[in-house]
């Protein structure tokens, strides 16, 4: 591009752009410098963990260690638990973000810095201390209460099948996350004129949400839920604490007996966790371009 | 489809401490297309907007064929509007924008498809359906737009400057071929515009607004001849302010005597209102009037005048008798006899205000 822009000009104007052609020159190659050292960074673990898991010292190169992930215990249960969690924790988040920053968009825009501050929150306080909250309410109840529907939902929402309690508490996490995403996706088209169309045209306050709204804050969707789901699969402090295992735990849980095993599933979980993004995106940018 | 009476009843809306609408009262005939006139902040998209349903007024009601729709949620009145900025949704290509309505209705898709490819022909895209908003230009989208608008049959249309974010050669086409359209659905239509020559060329009725109220109410025309107050004569057109002296039912303006219509203020020495064109202009050696400047708009000339006394004066003359007056020449003036508006004498009266225009 650089070398081609000056042959497109008038001479006049070539020696003028000289200089920022060489600059940018130089620019190339540090931007070659610097990501063959980030590569360098990010790939060396990665292929070092990879030969330790094909490396076995007696009988040469082994997949074995890959084919123990899908038999080990509790691989399938835990993996398909974060997956579950994963997907309600994206429902929910935007389900709870996407209408109150419209309302607050539409209506009161005055509030918008403190839906802003609330949404940015959960980035300053420390998982720790959110766990200890957490427990310290989960425990919490005098004893007359347990045969009252306040001790059941406490109860339901611990289910370690299902526990209803991560989901809430990785909307809270991903709530920084969701709400720039879809901040940026708003502002970047006239809501109140398309809802104001919307509305013209007869369409209820569902129909312009699911119909006006959506289609058009794919990308911001996307975005959204996939920031979301590489939290939720990736989390482990709060699962941990609570006594829950979800993949994440579950992987620490079966390092300690095989060290081949326990990287083996750090990589599959890694490679995992790109394929689901992979998809997230193609089928959020295939779906804005139809 | 027929247009339906659309009635503004006392109309107020504050924000904060800005009175956007203060009492507004109008009504607008079936079938007639209105235009609202004023300046930015005058309340009339505030107004157009009560009857879309996207403001709710504090005091007053809208009513539609007599019936009161001010509580009506916005998607559930009977009005198609087209807005100011481009307001397609850009996912939809221009034929599922114009057939959103009648979706959302649960028209059957071959009927929906059938009627948007009859309206999309009707404002002259028959073969733009396909396509999407940002394959569009400016114009077309507004065809599209105001397609959209007429989809479901409304009784009434709201135009809220639909042509101001086009340039001025689509404005025109575009502003023509809305009234044609209007007047050959028969629908009733509310156009808000803050650029007096639109409003003159294409409504029955003007109503020129003035902080949230209306100033005056009426055909083109009468608006333009016969304003009922100085703001109006102000914002409609252009005007000179004379320095002249009232006697009796007369002005004494310039040398000469003319009959004055409107209210007249209590001093006896006034400003006289006076179009361009009514100033009439003669090449003459020895006239006692200087011509300051001129410039030359085609159809028109405007000539800067200034008289005798000091008094500088605008006149519009037919573009072919440009040459007859160069700059720095001499010539003589007279006032076309007909009635004048006079107005409170303003210390810059020796000026004329709104040269441009």
């Amino acid at each position: 591009m650089a070398a081609l822009t000056p042959a497109a000009l008038p001479d006049v104007e070539a020696p003028a752009r000289r200089p920022r052609g060489g600059g940018s020159r130089r620019a190339g190659i540090w931007r070659g410098v610097v990501l063959v050292v980030a590569a360098l960074y990010f790939v060396t673990p990665l292929i070092a963990s990879f030969v330790f898991t094909v490396n076995d010292p007696v009988a040469g190169f082994t997949l074995d260690a890959y084919g123990e992930i899908f038999t080990a215990e509790g691989f399938a249960q835990s993996l398909l638990l974060s997956l579950g969690l994963a997907v309600a924790t994206i429902v929910l988040v935007l389900v709870l973000t996407l209408p109150a920053m419209l309302a607050v968009r539409l209506s009161v825009p005055r509030l918008r810095p403190v839906l802003e501050v609330l949404c940015t929150l959960p980035l300053v306080v420390p998982p720790i201390t959110f766990v200890a909250g957490i427990s310290t309410v989960l425990s919490w109840g005098p004893d007359y209460l347990a045969a009252t529907p306040f001790y059941q939902t406490i109860f339901a929402i611990q289910n370690p099948t299902f526990p209803v309690v991560l989901v809430i508490a990785y909307a809270v996490l991903a709530l920084p996350f969701v709400y720039r995403a879809l901040d940026a996706g708003l502002g970047a088209m006239d809501v109140r004129t398309l809802v104001e169309a919307a509305r013209n045209c007869g369409a209820s306050w569902p129909v312009v949400l699911l119909r006006v709204i959506v289609p058009n804050l794919k990308s911001g969707l996307a975005s959204a839920s996939f920031l979301t789901l590489a939290l939720v699969l990736g989390e482990y402090t709060i699962a941990r604490l609570l006594g829950f295992q979800p993949f994440s735990v579950w992987i620490v849980t079966v390092s300690g007996a095989n060290p081949q095993l326990s990287v083996a599933v750090s990589i599959f979980s890694l490679l995992l966790t790109w394929l689901l993004l992979l998809v997230l995106s193609t089928a959020g940018t295939r779906r804005s371009r139809s | 489809m027929n247009g339906a009476q659309v009635e503004f009843r006392g109309l107020r809306r504050t924000f904060g401490t800005t009175v956007a609408l203060d009492g507004l009262d109008l009504t607008v005939a079936p079938g007639e297309l209105i235009a609202l006139l004023g300046p930015s902040g005058c309340g009339k998209t505030t107004a157009l907007r009560c009857v879309a349903g996207f403001e709710t007024p504090d005091q007053g009601a809208v009513l539609v064929d007599g019936e009161d729709i001010t509580r009506v949620p916005a998607n559930r009145r009977d009005a198609g509007m087209v807005f100011q900025s481009y307001s397609l949704f850009p996912n939809l290509n221009a034929r599922d924008n114009v057939a959103f309505g009648m979706r959302v209705r649960k028209v059957p898709a071959a009927k929906r498809h059938a009627r948007a490819a009859e309206l999309l022909e009707l404002v002259g895209l028959p073969s733009q359906g396909d396509r999407y908003p940002h394959q569009l230009s400016g114009g077309q989208q507004q065809r599209v737009a105001l397609a959209r608008a007429l989809a479901l049959e409304p009784r009434v249309l709201l135009l809220d400057e639909p042509l101001s974010a086009l340039d001025a050669k689509v404005r025109v086409t575009l502003r023509e071929e809305i009234r044609r359209l209007q007047l050959s659905l028969g629908i009733t239509a509310i156009f808000v515009t803050h650029d007096q020559e639109e409003a003159l060329s294409v409504a029955d009725h003007v109503a020129v607004l003035r902080a949230g109220r209306l100033e005056q109410s009426g055909p083109p025309a009468e608006i333009y001849d016969r304003p009922a107050t100085p703001f109006v004569a102000e914002f409609v057109g252009t005007m000179n302010h004379l320095p002249g002296r009232l006697s009796g039912d007369l002005v004494e303006v310039a040398g000469q005597r003319l009959p004055v219509h409107g209210d007249r203020p209590a001093t006896s020495e006034v400003d006289v209102l006076v179009r361009p064109e009514t100033v009439l202009v003669t090449p003459a050696e020895d006239g006692d009037v200087l011509i300051v400047t001129s410039s030359f708009r085609g159809a028109s000339v405007r000539l800067l005048l200034r008289l005798g006394d000091g008094t500088e004066i605008v006149a519009d003359l037919p573009g072919h008798d440009a040459a007859r007056f160069a700059v720095g020449g001499r010539a003589s003036v007279r006032l076309v006899e007909r009635p004048v508006l006079v107005a409170t004498r303003t210390p810059a009266s020796a000026a004329p205000e709104a040269v441009t225009a």
